[in-house]
């Protein structure tokens, strides 16, 4: 079995393109061109350069030493928080930025709920000189305020999404709105590794450097390309996507998805998609997505504004339901814990994302030999209020 | 024979009005139909509101959000629908999105439709192909035309290929926008109803999207069969109330 993309853009019976008529054009012509684009060496060369030199990658894969005494096991963080602007995202928006020019396109829309990939998106269009707009739902506006002064600091216009929910899903519908109205000079950059066949495909492979890298890291660490384990915090999924990349088909590496349990998976307020989601149609990819009864789709919950998507990328439903990837959910406060808990032992402030992935140790025991790769998709600066909050700091 | 394709021979240029199902209130649904009816309206798409209403512009959204405050679900839909022969005649069709369709079950919406006798359906979220592949012999099974949307950027091959698999009406919605973005007619909008008027379509052509008054109704049927109001409508329901309906017709027709 493969777990990758079929040439129809289905991840088993996840994915495909669900889309409006109105959206066709845009995303076949993208459809046509993305795997074309990609292997240009031109196209490659400009990635991998600014991937380099401005992103600063390789990001480090770093053996954590009291971590792993604590857990008896070895723990190594693949340290995507070094990356600039603070979080993996980058990797993506530069990837797109470079698609949409060799497109043609000179407006760059994309939608955020925490801020995390509009600053990515502003940023790379401010470096290429693009017109940037950035859909985010009114409520997120009100409670991220420092992203939202960073997003006009880089020159985007921040609108506001008024519609629905006011949050992260209603802010994709607003920019899929958007790209319905301007569908010849505008190219939507999604966040993640949702949306319409190809995103999730395209998305993916721009995140898939973190696998890459992790391989020959590891070859240098400890004389293998193999962890047992990999391990990544999943909302829409692309930190995730990224690091399982390059291990999707070798099933000897062991891939541990974690998703927002929220106050708890049976407490109402949660996020937990493959345990509370049904196989239906989001943001135009057929996936699991939490909905009422009646297919109407409902607001998630995490104290992480990164995870609460209601709906999760193909590729990962159907990780999900393959059970090629163990999915376990951790609530706010046992992820809260374990990001403190990364402070007070290695000297590092995740973002709270990134603080559910770390906090399986305490869930799940792991061999001392085992060699367990963790995604730390994010620093912790952007979550220091809610941290001040929490720990009444 | 089909509503929808004996209503489509009638020599006249149609209209046809889409409104949201249970708003203003959850019980307007009968009557809404009943008034467009009597009001002399050919066809009607019957919103099945969605939280997440990718194609539709604010007013439809905010009526499809209240809809679903009001109570609306697909079960209070069809239940209210369930004796609405008994009173007209008019051609129906459910516009909705795909997903709670899928949830409800395709093969079981389609059989209750068929029980109520809608006689169309119209899922902007659903890919020609998917539909071709998939779900094409269930909506036959039921009698059911469903139709198909095209646009400006569509192009000649594909909406040959659409032609094809269509067995009612093409809906050709009229500039890349969302529902009630854009109002009025400009030479792009006209030179794309000539393009397609001239390619001889074995199904009519109805209009819809930025169609609002008298004007861009007689604008829109002079290259196609009909045309479609929706926003336009769902405003002035939310204004005037149900009881107003025959001013709005009214004023379309003159």
């Amino acid at each position: 079995m493969s777990y990758n993309v079929n040439e129809k853009g289905y991840y088993g019976k996840f994915g495909g393109a669900f889309i409006p008529e109105m959206l066709y054009p845009n995303v076949e012509e993208l459809r046509q061109n993305y795997l074309k684009v990609m292997a240009e060496p031109e196209f490659q060369k400009e990635f991998n350069q600014l991937l380099k030199d401005y992103v600063g990658r390789p990001s480090p894969l770093y053996f954590t030493k009291r971590l792993s005494e604590k857990y008896n096991t070895k723990i190594y963080l693949k340290r995507e928080d070094l990356n600039h602007t603070g979080a993996h995202k980058i990797n993506n928006t530069i990837g797109q930025i470079l698609m949409a020019k060799r497109l043609g396109k000179n407006r760059i829309i994309a939608e955020t709920g925490a801020g995390q990939h509009g600053v990515a998106t502003a940023t790379v269009c401010a470096l290429m000189g693009l017109e940037c707009i950035v859909y985010m739902g009114e409520i997120d506006i009100a409670r991220q305020a420092p992203n939202v002064a960073r997003m006009k600091m880089l020159g985007a216009t921040v609108v506001p999404a008024t519609s629905g929910s006011k949050t992260l899903k209603d802010a994709t519908n607003e920019a899929i709105r958007d790209w319905i109205n301007n569908p010849i000079d505008t190219h939507y950059i999604i966040g993640s590794v949702v949306g319409p066949h190809p995103y999730p495909d395209m998305v993916a492979r721009f995140q898939a450097i973190i696998s890459e890298e992790i391989k020959w890291q590891l070859q240098e660490h400890e004389g293998t390309t193999k962890p047992d384990y990999v391990v990544a915090c999943v909302g829409g999924g692309s930190n995730a996507a990224g690091a399982y990349y390059h291990f999707l088909d070798d099933e000897d590496v062991q891939l541990i998805a974690v998703e927002a349990a929220g106050l708890g998976v049976d407490s109402g307020e949660s996020a937990a998609t493959s345990v509370l989601g049904r196989e239906g149609i989001i943001h135009g990819s057929k996936t699991l997505l939490m909905q009422t009864n009646d297919g109407q789709i409902t607001e998630p919950y995490s104290i992480s504004a990164g995870l609460d998507y209601p709906g999760v990328g193909p590729m990962h439903a159907h990780l999900y339901k393959s059970g090629r990837a163990e999915f376990i959910s951790i609530t706010d406060d046992d992820a809260m814990t374990a990001g403190l808990e990364l402070c007070k032992l290695e000297g590092i402030i995740p973002a709270i994302e990134s603080s559910h992935a770390l906090a399986i140790f305490e869930k799940k025991q792991f061999q001392p030999n085992d060699i367990v790769v963790v995604s730390l998709s994010g620093r912790g600066d952007k979550d220091l209020e809610t941290y001040i909050k929490h720990f009444k700091l | 024979m089909n509503k929808i394709n004996q209503k489509l021979q009638e020599d006249k240029k149609l209209l046809s009005i889409y409104f949201t199902a249970g708003y203003p209130n959850i019980d307007d649904t009968v009557n809404i139909i009943q008034n467009l009816e009597n009001n002399g309206v050919d066809m009607i798409e019957i919103g099945l509101p969605f939280s997440d209403p990718l194609a539709d512009g604010p007013t439809i959204q905010a009526s499809s959000t209240q809809a679903l405050k009001n109570g609306m679900t697909t079960e209070v839909l069809f239940n209210q629908l369930k004796d609405i022969r008994k009173s007209v005649n008019i051609p129906l069709i459910i516009m909705g999105y795909f997903n709670p369709m899928l949830q409800y079950g395709v093969e079981a919406f389609c059989k209750k439709c068929q029980e109520i006798e809608i006689d169309g359906l119209i899922i902007p979220d659903l890919p020609v192909d998917v539909y071709h592949d998939e779900y094409k012999a269930t909506f036959e099974k039921y009698g059911l035309i469903n139709v198909f949307l095209i646009t400006p950027q569509t192009s000649d091959e594909r909406i040959r290929y659409i032609d094809s698999i269509s067995n009612g009406f093409i809906y050709m919605v009229s500039s890349a926008s969302t529902t009630g973005a854009k109002s009025g007619f400009g030479d792009e909008q006209t030179n794309y109803f000539e393009r397609i008027a001239n390619m001889n379509l074995n199904n009519p052509q109805i209009i819809g999207f930025g169609i609002s008054n008298n004007e861009t109704f007689t604008q829109a049927t002079k290259y196609a069969k009909g045309a479609i109001i929706g926003s336009a409508f769902v405003k002035h329901v939310t204004n005037g109330g149900v009881e107003t309906i025959n001013e709005f017709v009214k004023k379309i027709l003159i």
